[in-house]
């Protein structure tokens, strides 16, 4: 596997700082100018995390180091495939949230908007980080900088309830970085590196006992983040966040990017093989089943449509990484395309969410009757990404659901086949009333006027919808995550 | 060469130059501050030049004071353990002189500027001469050099700070006390107080009862001087009053050079197997340090008032220090010297930035900081860049030292301290997000939307330009201590430690 020499990965970590600071200096005396910063420096992200692709795409490696940290240890980024993926997904939707951000804070008035927007940019700073980090340690950094500025972003409103979610936010996820600490600590211990290795680099090293711990540690640190039961509970809190901060960091950025560690660590650190041999898989696979399944029921029981797209999220993400932790090809193929599918589609759903409480004032699913024919496009867009959700073909949810399943079934474990089927079948029962009830039921008031949100909302949601579909005709659309997850796969060795 | 004195100039200058700012004092007060700020930029310059030397030679420099050659004489070391605390403790001593000269001149009448910046050189003066002697005994006179002064200019301080510094005076003098009866047991053992000498005359008596009790009366003596838990209890009351223009100098440093003085006696005086083996001192301290770490970090959570809570992390930080002092090998160590470093950069920055807020809103009680953000966005910024460092997340200094302590704890299979450590980093979250919270999302009633209004466009901290640029040039500090803590460790630290770890 060659690799390159760029610092392509630094700029791409640098273009949102450097928004961050531009947006903290400009304030809010010029707002345009303070809004030309974001799109600036999500433009820029984009441009350069999207022009890595091709080099990733050839099958070399994108490594540059800036200082050495610890020993042999350096501030490094390494590009591989999987990093990839989750960084064009982060970058390219921050474009779109962005522009849906800013008609939504407009719209809405709200207030600190300098300090939304730089928060904002600080978080994707950190989400990109994470995705390019090449070794533990630059990674846990990123963590941080991505959890921390988040905390601003969660307490926006600074209503009590607002910083009632934000102090359980930090608490989880600041307990969770202290188990990531005490694991780093002792996989440096062990193995004396921290570097990431495809296949992962513990094979042969420590104790199994002490293995297991490092791995458990690990589980509850990302977790935390990954909003796994039973760390979930600060998930469907922080929905009091605004709705395109739970959009971008509690869909995509801030849950993904635990779900990408843990990713990171049972592919890269621990590796296939490892824990084959540890033999913890199934009691891990086990776990996380329950999570898929617990959560789904509970989000059928919950009003708020916010509230019930974060239960939903708390089961997509346990399903990605279900998928990991079968082991096999076909099974991590279907995960790590479930990153940027999911991605795709429950911004959109959010993005609705967000849409229909900006034009109607409307939080609780109960009151969505009818509002299919006031806002056509918008619940157009929500069928598509629920129907994705489900894994209905047209849409894109339906490939890396087949490939869960096809894994499932080759892990020769049946029962977690079901486990995936079941939860298919939940997420219709939880999302398609909503559907139904905006397009079939009667409103009070007659018949309502088509009246959309403004054009800087509307077109970001249809965009993402649109791809949602457009990713299950062509995986391989601009972005080809289809052939990054095969660079993945087959870059590891997945045993007997 | 011309850097041949410069260990003798380090301490003389400002020793000098006191006595000078105190003459000078009675003709002309405009006089002084230059003046204090002409010695300091010197004792820097100095320092510099001394880590220069040590660095390019990588061999420790040896000063005989009056040409007396040891161990008759009183011999100054600079080796690559000291040069980086002597450079540190000069930055830090600039800086906070630079920060004071307006906030002394809020808190003191005009006539009492002269013997502030006198007693002020004094401390600067026993604070280098502690770190750069390699005497015992010598090093008693400026440990007490240095706490007259810091007596002194605490009782300067707020009302009750009289009554604060005299009960720091009777701890300190205790522990000064016990220090020179150690120093004295081995005198009598060893007829010798130059370090080095000792180092090589002391493992024929390790048996000896006689050098036990010398040895615990050394470490009692250090304990209470760094307010090592539990005989923390001048600390938090003698630097809450003390004027800030005060505590942003004695606050971050002289606890740490105490620190500096038990690694000093542990790793020069006696050696490793000594300390860790055939007298279990580092397990005792470590569990002390521990408990100390636990205790400080709830005490602190319980403060309202800033300072206060400020002092009680001191206690914390001391802790952290012991307990990779104790671990016993090279990772603790490492993180025990880098945290020093580390810890006097944090706290004169949260000091400096706590002295502003009293100064600007004439109070301390974080319930009353909301919203001060408003006011002073920038000293603000630097207030949570300090609270990350301490806090401990990357890339920001204290991330790193922690990182080390943990390693080292790992190591040393002590998983209590493991858990210690990480525990208390997550009371430290509590700590200052509850103070965070306070100032930038204080509570209030539902905001609906369309309050764009509300925002006020941003405006320079109405403060002096004297007290902001040091505290942004110390969270500056925090920044690139982390991003070049490797660079520290592989110039300083790895070859402070001896080799036998």
């Amino acid at each position: 596997m060659a690799t390159v020499y760029s610092p392509l990965p630094l700029y791409a970590v640098l273009a949102p700082l450097g928004g961050a600071v531009l947006i903290l200096v400009t304030g809010n005396k010029r707002p345009n100018l303070r809004e030309a910063w974001t799109l600036l420096a999500a433009l820029a992200q984009c441009t350069f995390v999207y022009a890595m692709l091709s080099p990733v795409l050839r099958g070399s490696v994108i490594e540059y180091s800036l200082v050495t940290i610890y020993r042999d240890t350096a501030f490094m980024f390494r590009v591989d495939a999987f990093g990839m993926v989750f960084a064009l997904l982060s970058s390219f939707l921050w474009v779109i949230v962005s522009i849906y951000s800013i008609g939504y804070m407009r719209s809405l008035q709200e207030h600190a908007q300098t300090r939304y927007f730089c928060c904002f940019a600080l978080a994707l700073m950190g989400a990109v980080g994470v995705a390019l980090a090449g070794n533990l340690l630059t990674l846990f950094m990123f963590y941080e900088i991505l959890t921390i500025s988040t905390f601003p972003l969660v307490v926006h409103k600074e209503t009590p309830e607002a910083m009632k979610a934000g102090q359980k936010y930090l608490i989880y996820l600041m307990t969770g970085a202290v188990f990531i600490l005490f694991s780093m600590g002792c996989v440096y211990y062990i193995s004396g590196t921290m570097d990431f290795a495809a296949g992962g680099f513990l094979q042969g090293k420590g104790s199994p006992q002490i293995l297991k711990v490092i791995l458990v540690c690990f589980m509850i640190g990302f977790g935390s983040k990954a909003a796994l039961m039973p760390f979930h509970e600060w998930l469907p809190s922080a929905m009091v966040a605004l709705t395109p901060v739970s959009a971008l960091l509690h869909a995509v950025a801030v849950v993904k990017a635990g779900v990408f560690c843990v990713l990171r660590v049972i592919l890269y650190v621990f590796g296939p093989a490892l824990l084959k041999q540890l033999n913890v898989w199934a009691a891990l696979a086990y776990i996380v089943s329950f999570t898929v399944i617990a959560a789904n029921i509970i989000a059928l029981t919950q009003d708020n449509l916010k509230r019930r797209l974060a239960f939903s999220t708390i089961s997509s993400l346990a399903m990605i990484i279900l998928g990991a932790c079968l082991l096999n090809a076909d099974s991590a193929r279907g995960a790590i395309l479930y990153i940027p599918f999911h991605g795709f589609m429950k911004i959109t759903l959010f993005m609705c969410s967000g849409a229909i409480f900006l034009k109607t004032g409307k939080k609780l699913v109960s009151e969505l009757d009818g509002i299919g024919r006031q806002m056509p496009l918008t619940m157009a867009a929500f069928s598509i990404a629920a129907a994705g959700l489900v894994g209905i073909p047209p849409v894109c949810g339906f490939i890396s659901k087949w490939y869960l399943c096809i894994g499932a079934y080759q892990s020769h474990e049946t029962w977690f086949l079901v486990v995936f089927l079941i939860s298919s079948l939940l997420d219709a029962a939880y999302l398609f009333p909503i559907v139904y009830s905006a397009f079939f039921k009667k409103t009070d008031s007659g018949q309502p006027q088509v009246s959309e949100a403004p054009l800087l909302i509307v077109i970001p949601l249809v965009l993402t919808a649109l791809f949602s579909i457009l990713f299950c005709f062509s995986p391989d659309l601009i972005f080809n995550f289809y052939n990054l997850a095969g660079r993945v796969v087959s870059s590891l060795s997945w045993g007997i | 060469m011309t850097t041949v004195h410069f260990p003798a100039l380090i301490v003389v200058t400002p020793l000098i130059a006191s006595f000078i700012v105190f003459a000078v004092g009675w003709f002309d007060r405009r006089y002084c501050f230059p003046l204090v700020i002409i010695a300091l930029t010197a004792c820097l310059i100095f320092a510099a030049g001394l880590a220069a030397v040590v660095l390019s030679s990588g061999n420790p420099l040896h000063y005989h004071l009056g040409a007396w050659p040891p161990p008759w004489g009183i011999e100054y070391v600079v080796d690559h353990l000291n040069a980086l605390i002597l450079l540190a403790i000069a930055v830090i001593a600039l800086l906070s002189a630079v920060y004071s000269r307006s906030m002394a001149a809020r808190e003191f009448p005009l006539a009492k500027l002269p013997q502030l910046y006198t007693l002020y050189l004094l401390q600067v003066t026993g604070l280098f001469g502690i770190t750069i002697t390699g005497d015992v005994f010598n090093l008693y006179v400026l440990v007490e050099i240095a706490s007259f002064s810091a007596y002194a200019m605490i009782a300067m301080g707020e009302r009750g700070a009289a009554f604060a510094a005299f009960r720091y005076m009777i701890f300190g003098t205790i522990g000064a006390c016990a220090y020179l009866l150690g120093v004295g047991y081995l005198y009598i053992l060893t007829g010798s107080l130059n370090m080095a000498d000792l180092n090589q005359l002391l493992p024929a008596l390790y048996q000896s009862k006689a050098l036990l009790a010398g040895f615990s009366l050394l470490i009692v003596g250090i304990a209470i001087k760094m307010a090592l838990f539990p005989v923390h209890t001048w600390l938090p009351d003698a630097y809450t009053l003390a004027p800030s223009s005060v505590s942003v100098l004695l606050a971050p440093l002289s606890t740490k050079v105490g620190a500096y003085v038990l690694i000093r006696i542990l790793l020069s005086v006696f050696n490793a197997p000594f300390y860790t083996s055939l007298y279990p001192a580092a397990p005792v301290l470590g569990w002390i340090a521990a408990a100390g770490v636990l205790f400080a970090a709830f005490l602190a959570i319980a403060q309202s008032d800033l300072k206060r809570m400020l002092c009680y992390l001191i206690v914390c930080e001391i802790g952290y220090i012991v307990i990779g002092i104790s671990s016993s090998n090279r990772l603790g160590l490492t993180g025990a010297l880098l945290h020093l470093v580390n810890d006097m950069f944090m706290m004169a920055c949260l000091f400096a930035v706590t002295g502003i807020i009293y100064a600007h809103a004439r109070t301390r009680n974080i319930y009353e900081l909301r919203n001060l953000h408003r006011t002073l966005p920038l000293t603000m910024a630097v207030f949570v860049i300090g609270a990350l460092a301490v806090i401990g997340v990357p890339p920001l200094c204290g991330f790193f030292s922690k990182w080390y302590l943990v390693l080292g704890a790992i190591q040393a299979q002590q998983w209590f301290f493991v858990f210690v450590i990480l525990m208390s980093s997550l009371l430290n979250t509590v700590l200052f997000f509850r103070i965070i919270e306070q100032v930038y999302f204080p509570p209030r009633e539902a905001i609906p939307a369309g309050h764009a209004h509300l925002d006020t466009p941003f405006r320079l901290d109405p403060v002096p330009m004297g007290e902001l640029i040091p505290a942004a040039c110390l969270a500056c500090f925090l920044i690139l201590l982390g991003f070049f803590s490797n660079m520290l460790i592989t110039r300083f630290i790895s070859r402070a430690i001896p080799g036998t770890f």
